[in-house]
C-alpha cells in the first residue's frame, strides 16, 4: 500500500521478505517445541549407531570399515527422512487452516512454497551437521578437502528434490493417514538402495533397481567424494556423480510442477 | 429482487459499492453452487449472506476474497476483480477464516507479531490485543485458548491490516451464547469504526441483531435482499385466521384478515366467536418459506 514496489524488483524483494518470514514461522515454532525437532535430528544418530555397532558387524563391505561404509549411507537418509517432515508441515498447515489464511494474505503466493523450503533445508542442514559429528564420534573418518563441501551440495541437491515430493504429497491431502503411510513407505525404499548394504549382496535384478534408487545414487557419490572404497557395480554405480545431479533436479522439475498445479487446484 | 433503496440514479455513484457482484456462477465439477447471484454491499455497511448449509455462501464469499475463481459474471470488490487483483488490494480486504489453532505452540502475542509482517501498515498488536479483549491472553499459547477466544484472534488476524473490507464466514458458529453476544459487540465497533463487513451466518438471529441488510441466499442466487425488519414484508402480510366451529378448527389464509374477521363477526351475533387467533409469520416463517422449506405450525421444520 505505502512502499509496495509492483515493479520487478519490488516484487523480488517483497517475495524474498515473505518467504523469510514464512520460514521465520518455523523457527519460532521449533523455540516453542524443540521436542519434534529434536527428535528428528536425533534419530538417525540412533539408527546409525544401531548399525554401526549392532548389525554392521555381520555385514562385509569393501575396504572393511563398515563405518565409513555407512555414514555416508545415513547422511543421505536424513534428506530421506526430510520428505517426510516437509510433508507433515504441509498436511499441518492445510489443517490449521495457515494455508488459507496464506492465500488471502498480501504476501507473494510463491512464499509459503519458498519459505518452507528455507526452513526445510535450514532444517536439514542441522541434520547433516548433527550425523556428521556422530559419525565422527563413532570413527568415521573422510577424506578432508573440497570433496567434503561437493559431498554437502550433492546431499542438500538431493533434500530439494524430495522437498517438492513432500509438497506435492502435503498438498494432496488433509488426511494424516497418508503421512503415516509415507513414514511407513520410506522404509523399503531406503532398504532398497546402498545404504546399509553393498548392492553386490542383493539378487542381481534388486541390485540394479538398489542402484537406480535417487538416494543410492547420492550414497555411492557422497562415498566417492569422500574417500571411501565404493563396491562395484553397474552403470549407475559408474556415473553415481552424474545421477545424483540427474535425479534430484528430475525431481524438482516434475513434482515442483505437479505441486503447482495443486496448488492452483486449491482455488478451483 | 435488489432491494429498491439506491436511487435509480447516476452509474457512477455504482463505483462507491465495496461489492458489486452480476450474474456470478460457479460450479464444482458438474453441481451449480452459485447460479447467477447478483449483490451490492455498500461501504459502511454490515451486509449479512443468509443461507442454509450448502445454499453457497462460503463459496460466494471465497470468489469475493479472491482465494476461489469463477465460472461466470462480473465481480468487482474494491474497485478491482478479485480473480486479478495484487498485494495491495489484498492489504484492503481483511478475512476471518476457521483455523483451528490446534497444536498450535505459538502465543496469541507471537501468532500476531508474526502475521503483522504480511501487512504494509498494521494494527500495533497491542492495540488488536485490546480491541478484540485478548489482552490478558496475549501470553497464552493458541492451542490453549477457549473457542470463543480463538475466534477473536482469528477477527485480530483479519483486522490487522486495517481493511476496508472485512469478510467473516460463519463467524459464531460453535459459540456459546455470552461469546456470542461480546462477539457481536465486536462487529458493531468495527461498523462504528467504518469497516464495510460481509458476514455469512445461518443463524437469523445474527443477521437480525447485526445487519443493516440481509441477503437471503437459496440454491446458489438471492431470493431477497432488505433490512432485517423489511425481510419478507410481502409474505408477512398474509395473516392466518383461525377459529372454531362445530368442534372443528377452521382456518383462512388471507392478505385481508380484516375482512374475514367482519364476516366472522357478522356470522356470530349472539358474541365471541371460539378460539379465535389471527397470527402473522415471525421471522424464522418467512425465512423459511424464502429458502424453500415448508413452515408447519405443527412442528420444527427441517
Amino acid at each position: 500500500m505505502t512502499a509496495v514496489g509492483e515493479g520487478t524488483a519490488g516484487r523480488l524483494r517483497w517475495a524474498v521478505a515473505d518467504a523469510l518470514t514464512v520460514a521465520g514461522r518455523d523457527v519460532a515454532h521449533w523455540r516453542r517445541q524443540p521436542a519434534g525437532l529434536l527428535a528428528t535430528l536425533l534419530f538417525p544418530v540412533l539408527l546409525m549407531v544401531t548399525f554401526v555397532y549392532l548389525l554392521g558387524g555381520g555385514i562385509p563391505v569393501p575396504g572393511g570399515s563398515y563405518r565409513d561404509f555407512m555414514v555416508p549411507g545415513m547422511l543421505a537418509l536424513v534428506m530421506l527422512f526430510g520428505l517426510e517432515g516437509t510433508m507433515t508441515a504441509v498436511v499441518t498447515d492445510t489443517q490449521r487452516g495457515v494455508t488459507d489464511r496464506f492465500r488471502a494474505l498480501p504476501m507473494a503466493p510463491s512464499a509459503v512454497v519458498t519459505g518452507r523450503c528455507l526452513a526445510d533445508l535450514a532444517a536439514s542442514v542441522a541434520g547433516l551437521a548433527v550425523v556428521a559429528l556422530a559419525g565422527l564420534a563413532v570413527g568415521w573418518r573422510p577424506d578432508p578437502g573440497p570433496g567434503l563441501l561437493g559431498a554437502a551440495a550433492l546431499l542438500l541437491l538431493l533434500r530439494v528434490g524430495f522437498l517438492w515430493v513432500g509438497i506435492w504429497l502435503g498438498l494432496l491431502t488433509r488426511d494424516p493417514a497418508l503421512v503415516t503411510a509415507v513414514q511407513v513407505l520410506v522404509w523399503p525404499f531406503a532398504f532398497l538402495s546402498n545404504v546399509f548394504v553393498p548392492v553386490s549382496s542383493m539378487p542381481a535384478w534388486l541390485g540394479t533397481l538398489a542402484e537406480w534408487n535417487p538416494v543410492a545414487a547420492t550414497v555411492t557419490a557422497v562415498r566417492e567424494l569422500t574417500g571411501v572404497p565404493v563396491p562395484d557395480g553397474g552403470w549407475a554405480t559408474g556415473h553415481a556423480a552424474l545421477l545424483a545431479v540427474a535425479w534430484p533436479v528430475l525431481l524438482t522439475v516434475v513434482f515442483a510442477a505437479l505441486a503447482v498445479r495443486r496448488w492452483q487446484g486449491l482455488s478451483r | 429482487m435488489t432491494a429498491m433503496q439506491t436511487a435509480p440514479a447516476a452509474a457512477g455513484v455504482r463505483d462507491d459499492d465495496a461489492v458489486r457482484v452480476r450474474g456470478l456462477v460457479k460450479r464444482y465439477g458438474g453441481r451449480t453452487v452459485v447460479d447467477g447471484l447478483d449483490l451490492d454491499v455498500r461501504r459502511g455497511e454490515v451486509f449479512a449472506l443468509l443461507g442454509p448449509n450448502g445454499a453457497g455462501k462460503t463459496t460466494t464469499v471465497e470468489v469475493l476474497e479472491g482465494v476461489r475463481t469463477r465460472d461466470g459474471g462480473e465481480v468487482t470488490v474494491l474497485g478491482e476483480d478479485p480473480a486479478r487483483a495484487g498485494r495491495a488490494w489484498r492489504d484492503r480486504t481483511g478475512v476471518v477464516g476457521q483455523t483451528t489453532g490446534a497444536g498450535n505452540a505459538l502465543t496469541v502475542r507471537e501468532t500476531l507479531d508474526h502475521f503483522a509482517r504480511y501487512h504494509a501498515t498494521p494494527v500495533p498488536t497491542a492495540e488488536l490485543l485490546a480491541d478484540v479483549a485478548l489482552a490478558e491472553s496475549a501470553g497464552t499459547r493458541v492451542s490453549r485458548l477457549s473457542g470463543g477466544q480463538r475466534r477473536r484472534l482469528e477477527v485480530a488476524l483479519g483486522i490487522q491490516g486495517r481493511p476496508e473490507l472485512l469478510f467473516l464466514d460463519e463467524p459464531t458458529t460453535g459459540m456459546d451464547p455470552v461469546a456470542r453476544r461480546s462477539f457481536w459487540g465486536l462487529v458493531r465497533g468495527l461498523r462504528a469504526a467504518g469497516t464495510t463487513v460481509l458476514l455469512t451466518t445461518h443463524y437469523l438471529d445474527e443477521a437480525a441483531e447485526l445487519a443493516d441488510r440481509v441477503g437471503v441466499l437459496a440454491a446458489g442466487r438471492l431470493v431477497e435482499v432488505a433490512p432485517p425488519a423489511e425481510l419478507g414484508a410481502d409474505l408477512r402480510r398474509v395473516a392466518t385466521v383461525r377459529w372454531t366451529e362445530d368442534g372443528a378448527v377452521r382456518e383462512v389464509v388471507t392478505r385481508e384478515p380484516a375482512a374475514v374477521l367482519r364476516d366472522l363477526l357478522a356470522a356470530h351475533p349472539a358474541g365471541e366467536v371460539p378460539g379465535l387467533t389471527v397470527t402473522r409469520p415471525d421471522l424464522e416463517e418467512v425465512y423459511l418459506s424464502l429458502v424453500g422449506a415448508t413452515a408447519t405450525p405443527e412442528g420444527e421444520p427441517r
